[in-house]
């Protein structure tokens, strides 16, 4: 299981770069971000080499953030790689809250984050079509 | 020279206003004193009897009343007349934790009909004017107060209430309306809508009648400069029977007080002590003429002045200034009342941290209101809709509280100072 970080975000200038001065001054590596956001405020989505370190960085600079297990499949680095894995979603009436992709790419694939309502369903519907989720120790992260 | 509604009343001697108010009281005290038992305990406590209160100089001796009494004594606590005497009440604006009720005789509500065409008159009224009440009508006092002196007045009244603006516009042209009575904000607003569709040439306003909101004298200007009238002000509240207890006339230089009904007085807002003429302090209100809520020396916390200086308009009756500003903590946000507590009780109650924020502000002469509230880790979650969802959830619980729309602003945690002492809770930017 790979792990989220959520994290607070007011709306205020320069607090984005704040976030990620203070992960990189700690040799925390991101491979993942994506914000979500309203007028006022916005929910930053992290995914780090080291969730635990960052957590308990982040905390100690006074953020407000939540962990959260999300899903991360492998799909080909090449036009229509995810389709088949849409498919599935599509298939189980499942409703994906949000995704998003992680800046690695390895062996020709492309590694899409995901976070749905029901993920034990969508992790036994991939497999019927032979697509594992991808775990944190091939992604070289804990 | 003014007009008068009821100029023998209004222009009296302070010789026979002073001896109405004297012979009233001591019939009062009496009425209060054999129907009210809340206070008539408050009073045996100070070791008074109605023989100790001989005339107005004897009042200073009597106890003062208090929102908090209103609360404690809700709903029948402070009723003078048996209900089935009772014909109407009305209540404050908005609130729901601190909410007051007034009742009212047959006689209460023409005295005070008699106060709102007072109102009217001094503002230019007569039986041809078309009188446009765009007060909110219903439990607050505004709309009934200003239609029922319209009518004593005999103006063609027209009771479109509150909101509807295209209404309101359609009406005011199409039915030639020349008072306006709603609170200055709204007006402000009406008039920057009828200069936004090009209708200043179609509405045959002369004046406006506004309250139940501090309002600036530069906003009276730019509301009389857009709409091409005269902007009077005009006061009360509803614990004393609602707008009407004082209003301007044409020198536009303070609100005369209906001194037939009202004893007014400037205490000290810490000792209770009352003031010298001309002092500012706080409003201390005694009805002498009301029959079924007779309240007695109740302190409005509104903090003003009263002058007996003559008046061009001929009225005798003593003038107050504009409330200067309050010795609680209430705020007055679009007409309605508000306290910080309110807004606490909420946050606590929807699980948020009890430090918070309030900021006021005046945007395009309306009232704003933005609550600062900290994000808590139960509340925050990865998902923008579960946070949203609980944001809402909030706002709707402020409104249903306060009665009016205040903006929520999330912030992270502890970035709201932590005061030693006494917390900055209000941030007021508005120039009144």
């Amino acid at each position: 299981m790979v792990y989220q970080i959520s994290v607070f975000l007011e709306n205020r200038a320069g607090q984005f770069a704040e976030i990620t001065t203070t992960l990189a001054d700690n040799g925390i590596d991101m491979r993942a971000i994506s914000v979500a956001e309203t007028a006022d405020y916005g929910i930053l989505r992290l995914i780090v080499d080291n969730a635990e370190k960052a957590t308990s960085i982040l905390m100690q600079h006074g953020y407000l953030l939540s962990m959260t297990p999300v899903l991360v499949v492998a799909v080909s680095d090449e036009p229509g790689g995810i389709a088949p894995v849409l498919a599935t979603v599509a298939e189980g009436n499942i409703d994906i809250e949000y995704m998003y992709s992680l800046f690695t790419h390895a062996e020709g694939k492309a590694y899409i984050v995901f976070r749905v309502n029901e993920t034990e369903k969508f992790v036994s519907l991939l497999a019927t079509h032979g697509i594992t989720p991808t775990t944190a120790e091939e992604l070289g992260i804990h | 020279m003014g007009n008068y509604f009821q100029p023998e009343i209004e222009t009296a001697s302070r010789e026979q206003i002073l001896a109405w108010q004297n012979e009233r009281l001591v019939k009062q005290v009496q009425h209060v004193w054999d129907n009210v038992p809340y206070y008539r305990k408050k009073m045996e406590e100070k070791g008074l009897t109605p023989a100790d209160i001989q005339g107005v100089d004897d009042l200073k001796k009597l106890p003062f009343l208090t929102k908090d009494d209103l609360r404690e004594a809700y709903p029948y606590g402070l009723l003078g007349k048996p209900l089935s005497d009772c014909v109407r009440i009305q209540s404050t604006s908005g609130t729901t934790g601190k909410r007051v009720v007034a009742f009212y005789t047959q006689h209460d509500i023409d005295l005070w009909e008699d106060c709102c065409a007072r109102a009217i008159v001094a503002a230019g009224g007569t039986k041809d004017d078309v009188c446009h009440v765009s007060y909110g009508y219903g439990l607050f006092t505004g709309g009934p107060g200003l239609n029922g002196g319209s009518h004593k007045v005999g103006c063609l009244t027209l009771p479109v209430s509150s909101g509807n603006t295209e209404r309101q516009l359609q009406f005011m042209t199409d039915l030639g309306s020349t008072i306006l009575c709603c609170t200055p904000s709204y007006a402000a607003y009406l008039a920057e809508s009828i200069h936004e569709r090009g209708l200043r040439d179609q509405i045959k306003l002369k004046a406006g009648i506004f309250g139940a909101e501090a309002w600036s004298e530069k906003m009276r200007e730019d509301i009389q400069n857009s709409l091409g009238i005269k902007a009077y002000d005009i006061y009360g509240l509803t614990e004393t029977s609602g707008p009407g207890v004082s209003f301007e006339c044409e020198e536009q230089t303070g609100m005369h007080i209906n001194e037939d009904h009202f004893i007014a007085e400037i205490i000290d807002p810490e000792t209770g002590e009352v003031l010298p003429e001309g002092s500012k302090g706080e409003l201390v209100f005694t009805a002498i003429t009301k029959e079924a809520f007779p309240l007695l020396r109740y302190r409005t916390r509104d903090i003003c002045v009263l002058t007996r200086k003559p008046c061009s308009c001929g009225r005798t009756h003593v003038k107050m200034s504009k409330p200067m500003g309050r010795s609680d903590d209430m705020l007055i946000i679009k007409g309605v009342n508000v306290f910080p507590s309110q807004i606490e009780q909420v946050l606590l109650e929807q699980g948020y941290p009890a430090n918070y924020q309030i900021v006021v502000d005046r945007v395009n002469h309306s009232d704003t209101l933005e609550v600062m509230v900290e994000m808590t880790p139960e509340n925050f979650s990865d998902s923008l809709a579960k946070v949203t969802s609980m944001e809402k959830k909030l706002v709707d619980a402020l409104k249903a509280m306060l009665g009016i729309y205040a903006k929520v602003r999330l912030v992270a945690p502890k970035t709201i100072a932590r005061s030693e002492g006494k917390a900055v809770r209000i941030i007021d930017k508005r120039k009144i």
